[in-house]
Parts: structure tokens; sequence; C-alpha cells
């Protein structure tokens, strides 16, 4: 008995000193980044890595899941004789939450996973404290860079999975099965409305940007620098990013669109 | 030159984002980049609005010319006031217009439709439309029909 109390206050403990720890960690990223010539080349350099790499199956699943997202709809729709609303339901359903949370999901797992594990191997082969010996701070070299990409990819990520989702929506619904395209335009530029849906899209696509990579750079800094250490850690990486992703997500929902 | 082709290729993602925020704005909801028209204030009193909400359309003959902007309750006559926001450039209504609560379509929104009168004097901001015709309550119509009392 008191060896469980032990235990889990050791845990409660340990907890308390890793979210510490994150939120310093945080903080000098986001303060760390130089704009000068050689840190803008840095970021850059991460911003192509981790924004530009992941374009690729950004596209490709935006436009399927808009395609599967026209064709579900229409079949029900269709029922109600009220096919041409595909439009506003293909859209505001990408603008609103798959957009953003799909980005999410794929960005931890394409670019998160990436980024952990390069810098936990930078530690295990310690070239982070060969930085600091040679009086280069590795926050600023290392991880400020990849912070801030991560941070200005996902929206922009998000914003092209939408365009494409609606796109490949249209593809099916209006080439496809003949929802007149008139219609399908008017209803969704009257039902999605740029500050209530597009813009609070956008924010959920920030921050979860900004969880998705804080949790990818911190798990690569703060991991045990063994093969195993590097292996566990970017498992934890892909699993926190999805779980705080899909909880933030309905946090944000709740105060944007639950009407509290 | 790695470096230099690398820069193009994070340029054009970044141009590419633009791009779809623009999509986003302008295609998808129909951002208009004339939406601030300028716009006088009219005021129309009903019985019963009927699920008429802020930001409904004002059209005349089918014509979008103006938005609901704000609804409220007058307490002296326990009806409700509506203030609408009509285009400037639709400055020839007459003062004894008709407003009346519509449907577009069967389950659609409501909207304010103005049927223009005769008269030669124009509403001007601030005015208040006599006029008024509430909302068709389905419910209220089926329960006078159900009940033999219907006189039309």
């Amino acid at each position: 008995m008191i060896d469980f109390i032990r235990r889990s206050g050791r845990s409660g403990l340990d907890f308390c000193a890793a979210v510490g720890r994150a939120s310093i960690f945080l903080l000098r990223a986001i303060v760390g980044l130089s704009l000068s010539g050689k840190g803008l080349k840095l970021l850059a350099r991460q911003i192509y890595r981790v924004g530009v790499l992941s374009l690729i199956i950004i596209i490709v699943s935006g436009l399927f899941i808009g395609m599967v997202l026209g064709l579900q709809g229409y079949s029900i729709l269709v029922d109600y004789g009220s096919e041409q609303a595909v439009g506003q339901m293909v859209a505001l359903t990408l603008v609103r939450e798959l957009g953003p949370v799909v980005t999410a999901l794929l960005f931890a797992g394409r670019a998160g996973s990436a980024l952990t594990a390069e810098i936990g191997l930078m530690k295990a082969t310690e070239q982070l404290s060969s930085m600091e010996m040679m009086g280069v701070d590795p926050l600023k070299r290392v991880i400020a860079p990849r912070f801030w990409a991560g941070f200005i990819s996902m929206p922009i990520l998000a914003a092209i999975f939408s365009m494409v989702g609606i796109f490949g929506g249209m593809l099916i619904s209006v080439d496809w099965l003949g929802v007149y395209d008139g219609a399908f335009w008017s209803n969704m530029q009257k039902a999605v409305e740029f500050n209530n849906d597009v813009i609070n899209g956008m924010i959920k696509a920030v921050v979860f940007g900004w969880v998705c990579t804080w949790i990818a750079v911190f798990q690569g800094y703060d991991l045990v620098p063994t093969s195993e250490g590097i292996s566990a850690a970017t498992t934890k990486t892909v699993v926190y990013s999805s779980l705080s992703v899909l909880g933030l997500d309905f946090l944000l929902t709740a105060v944007m669109f639950g009407g509290i | 030159m790695y470096q230099r082709s690398m820069e193009l290729v994070v340029g054009v993602f970044i141009l590419l984002g633009a791009l779809a925020m623009v999509f986003l704005a302008l295609q998808v909801s129909g951002l208009s980049l004339d939406s601030q028209r300028a716009t006088y204030k009219v005021y129309a009193q009903f019985d019963d609005l009927g699920g008429l909400n802020v930001r409904g359309r004002v059209s005349l003959a089918g014509v979008t010319i103006g938005r609901v902007n704000n609804v409220s309750l007058d307490k002296e006559s326990y009806s409700a006031l509506v203030e609408l926001e009509i285009y400037t450039e639709v400055d020839n209504l007459s003062t004894d217009s008709v407003a009346s609560i519509q449907t577009s379509g069967l389950l659609g929104d409501k909207y304010i439709a103005i049927s223009v009168g005769a008269d030669e004097e124009y509403l001007a901001d601030g005015d208040t439309i006599f006029d008024t015709q509430s909302a068709l309550n389905l419910e209220k119509l089926i329960g006078a029909f159900a009940s033999g009392q219907a006189d039309f």
C-alpha cells in the first residue's frame, strides 16, 4: 500500500516536471527563432521538409475524402430530392471539421514522427551536446526552426486540404452524378460564412499545428537516447498528437459552434 | 543551387496556401468584396416573426436589397420590432410599401419581401413601414383547418 502511494506520487511528480520542462522548452523555442538571413534559410529548409514534402499525402487524401463525401452525401440527399445541398454539406464538413482534423492527424504521422526521430537521433549520437560544446544553442539552431516550420505549414496544409476536398466533391457530384453546378456552388456560398466557418477552421488548424509540433519536437528532445527510446518516443508522438488533436477538436467545436 | 531551388519550392508552397485561402474565401464562402455597402435603416413591426432571423434577406421582386439587422420586442404593443438595413441605391421605396415575412421554398429560410405602394413620398433613414404581414404559421393554419374554423 505504501509502495503504491509512493509510486503514484512519483509518477505524478514526474508528470508535473515533464509538463514544466515542455512549457519552458516551448517558450525558449518560440523566442529562439532568429530572423537573420541564416535563420530564415534554416526555417525555409524545415518548411520544405515539414510542409512541402507532406503536400502529396495531403492532396491525395483530401481528394479522396472529398470524393467520398460527395458520394455519400449524394446518396443520402437524393432520397429527399435535395441533392443540390451536397455542395454545402461537403464544404461545411471539410472547412469546419475534416480539413483541420484529418490534416493534423496526417501531419502528426507524416511530419511529427519524422521530427521526433530526427531530433532523437541527434540526441542519441550526441550531436546536440557537441553543438552546446561549440557554443551553439541547439534550441536556436535545431529546435526553433523546426517548431516554427510546423506552426506555419499546418494551416497552409489544412487550407489546401479543404480546397482539394471541395474540388473532389465537385468532381463526383457535378461531373459524375449530374448535380447542377450552379446550385452546387450557390448553395455552398449561401451556407458557408467566411467569419464563422473558414476563419474558425483556420484557428483550429493553427492550434493543432502548434500542439502537434510541440509534442513532436519535445518528445524528440526529451527522449532516452537509445534506439528503444527513439522508437518509444516516435510512437508517443503519434499517439499523443492524435489524442490531443481529437480532444481539442471537441473543445474548440463546443466553443465555436456549440453556442456556449 | 540546391538551396535556391528549395527556397523556390517553399515559396510556391506558401503561395499555394494563400491561393487555397482565397479560394475558400471567394468561391466557397462567397465573400464579396463589396459586402460593406452603404445602407439606411427602416423599421417594421410584426405580430409574429415565425422564425425570421437576424441577417435574413430583405428582397424586392426576388432581388436582395438589404438585410435584417436587429430583432427586438416592442414592450408597449407586444409586437416584434425589426430593424432593416436597405442598400442606399434603393432609395425609392414608397412610404406605403408592404413588408411581409415569407418562406423561400417549403422549408427554407424566412425572409422579408417588400412590395412597393403608390405613394409619391419615399422611405428615408429611420422611417417605419406600417403595413406589414406576419409570417404564415403553418401549424396555426393546420389547427384552424382541422377544427373547421378555417375562413379562407
